[in-house]
């Protein structure tokens, strides 16, 4: 093959430079307007009227106990689910059984059923005039419009974050490991914490950060089972759409920006997360 | 119900553990809803779907999801080529920004959409002289679709980008085909199960999506007001069993939906493996 028959064939998998330029600059056009335009807007319109305002917006009664509701939530909810995905992804990565398949579409279900959705059956399950309602009222509980509600609304919504990352790295890890742990006469707590705790740490890690965006920014469900009780069962997400709704642009945009700032805080752990542990997270977030 | 020998401990507690809280978190709320549906009865239920302002509603989010996701294909697979492929400044960072759908609160991607597209915003200033209505209108819905679903495209497909071998586009050009025809017959392809796999996984997120919707929809009866919406509202007025038939709608819209698409892909699977 002459030489400039191999220089057509090396360019000829790669597109000429003109449509090299043009889709990179549709694809900047449209990360700029779709992704990028949105988060400077919550800023600016946060900052409108300075930066005092802002801030004196986030310190009122209401928007703090909002704002403790939200990291209160959280610290339950991140940690239970944290569990429940460790002892999910330990069973379906470490050993064969039937109806593994099953198990792995039903702990995924949460992603396919919509929020608002999820916040109706636990009205259904526990409200006034739910299957349990009446036993919850003879025992004077409350579950719905109360802060339970909220969490098992969060908790819904985020079940399956952290199983979901843990399992493809634990396959892929397979068990030679532990077993050779256990050989050398680990006991299993001893095995789990030494062995398989540091091998999935930052799969671990990734997935929690996820889970705990979600659990943080959660909406639809929440807005369900909350009742908008202000200062008792507003959620930061909640506030936000109440202080909007009652034309304060500057307050509710205000919380926007605290959950914002969240985001790129989570988006910021997250890429480094890639950037240094690639090989340690799911397969296909490797790139 | 275990099948190997596999000298681990820790089995029945994993399992256990696993199967308490799917069933405590996920599956006994689920079971309330069935079970409300099951004790209305197929003649109720149908009645309370029967009316013009609830079908309305079920055919606007899912033909506003089906449109979304569409759009999502596209402009999915535009971001994924270019950040898998080229190389230029800003990259790293519209990768990581790929995922700010992720990781923003719904509620706040609506109101922050509702800024820039409303009448007197920024982009909607420019857009309504020209007689785009984007905010308190369909478009408004499609646009808060693409925005929550397009991550979804993009992270499913870039690693398969990534995973292309660059001989078989090399093999391709040297037989004498054009990039078009290249791109065509032998990357599309390819493409093609990770394209329907993120396509599926916009919908299935879009379809119940409310947060970002709620705010930039206007939510007139009948022309903007989605289905969870009007969820929200029968439950606002305790017509539980209004709001419980149509959540079972949702329910088993969006399954029979993912059920095809799963289908198709399986059908795109195996032409693949026999080309």
């Amino acid at each position: 093959m002459s030489g400039s028959a191999l220089a057509s064939a090396s360019a000829a998998i790669t597109e000429p430079r003109p449509w090299r330029l043009l889709l990179t600059l549709s694809a900047v056009a449209l990360a700029a307007l779709l992704l990028l335009a949105p988060i400077a807007a919550v800023f600016a319109e946060a900052l409108r009227e300075g930066p005092l305002t802002a801030l004196r917006s986030l310190g009122a009664p209401d928007a703090v106990s909002a704002i403790l509701l939200t990291l209160g939530i959280a610290l339950v909810a991140v940690p239970v689910n944290a569990a429940a995905g460790i002892a999910a992804a330990w069973a379906i990565a470490k050993f064969d059984f039937r109806g593994k398949a099953a198990l792995v579409t039903l702990i995924d279900l949460p992603f396919s059923v919509s929020p608002v959705v999820a916040g109706l059956a636990l009205v259904l399950l526990y409200g006034a005039n739910g299957l349990f309602g009446g036993w919850l009222a003879a025992h004077e509980l409350k579950i719905v419009f109360a802060l339970p509600g909220i969490l098992l609304a969060t908790l819904f919504i985020t079940f399956p974050f952290v199983a979901r990352e843990l399992i493809p790295v634990m396959v892929e890890q397979g068990r030679a490991e532990e077993e050779a742990a256990l050989t050398l006469g680990a006991s299993g707590w001893h095995m789990f914490r030494t062995v398989t705790l540091p091998n999935i740490r930052w799969a671990l890690l990734y997935g929690v950060l996820l889970c705990n965006a979600r659990a943080m920014g959660e909406f639809g469900a929440v807005a369900v089972v909350s009742g908008k009780i202000r200062g008792q069962t507003t959620t930061m997400p909640i506030m936000i759409e109440m202080l909007y709704n009652e034309y304060l642009s500057v307050a509710a945009f205000s919380m926007a920006a605290l959950l914002a700032v969240l985001a790129l805080v989570t988006l910021a752990l997250k890429s480094l997360l890639e950037w240094r542990h690639a090989g340690l997270l799911a397969a296909t977030r490797r790139h | 119900m275990r099948r190997d020998t596999s000298a681990l401990p820790g089995f029945g507690l994993g399992l256990g553990v696993l199967l308490s809280a799917l069933a405590l978190i996920v599956l006994l709320p689920l079971a309330a809803l069935l079970a409300r549906g099951a004790a209305m009865g197929p003649a109720e239920l149908a009645s309370h779907l029967g009316s013009r302002r609830v079908a309305n509603a079920l055919a606007l989010s899912f033909r506003a999801a089906l449109v979304a996701s569409a759009a999502n294909l596209v402009f999915g697979l535009l971001l994924a080529w270019v950040l898998s492929r080229y190389r230029f400044p800003g990259r790293r960072l519209i990768d990581a920004a790929v995922d700010l759908p992720f990781a923003l609160p719904t509620a706040v991607a609506g109101i922050a959409l509702t800024a820039l597209y409303a009448p007197a915003g920024l982009f909607g200033r420019v857009l309504e002289p020209l007689g785009l209505r984007i905010a308190y209108a369909e478009p408004g819905i499609w646009l808060a679709l693409v925005f929550v679903g397009l991550p979804f495209v993009v992270r499913t497909v870039q690693p398969v980008i990534d995973e292309i071998d660059p001989e078989w586009e090399e093999a391709s050009a040297t037989l004498g085909a054009s990039r078009l025809r290249t791109l065509r017959r032998v990357v599309l392809p390819v493409l093609a199960p990770a394209l329907l796999t993120g396509f599926a996984l916009a919908l299935a997120r879009s379809v119940g999506e409310y947060g970002s919707v709620i705010f930039i929809a206007g939510n007139l009866p009948n022309l903007t007001e989605i289905a969870p919406l009007l969820i929200v509202i029968r439950l606002e007025e305790y017509n539980y069993d209004a709001a419980a038939a149509i959540g079972l709608a949702m329910l088993g819209i969006s399954f029979a939906m993912l059920f095809v698409i799963n289908s198709l892909q399986v059908w795109s699977r195996r032409r693949i493996g026999h080309a």
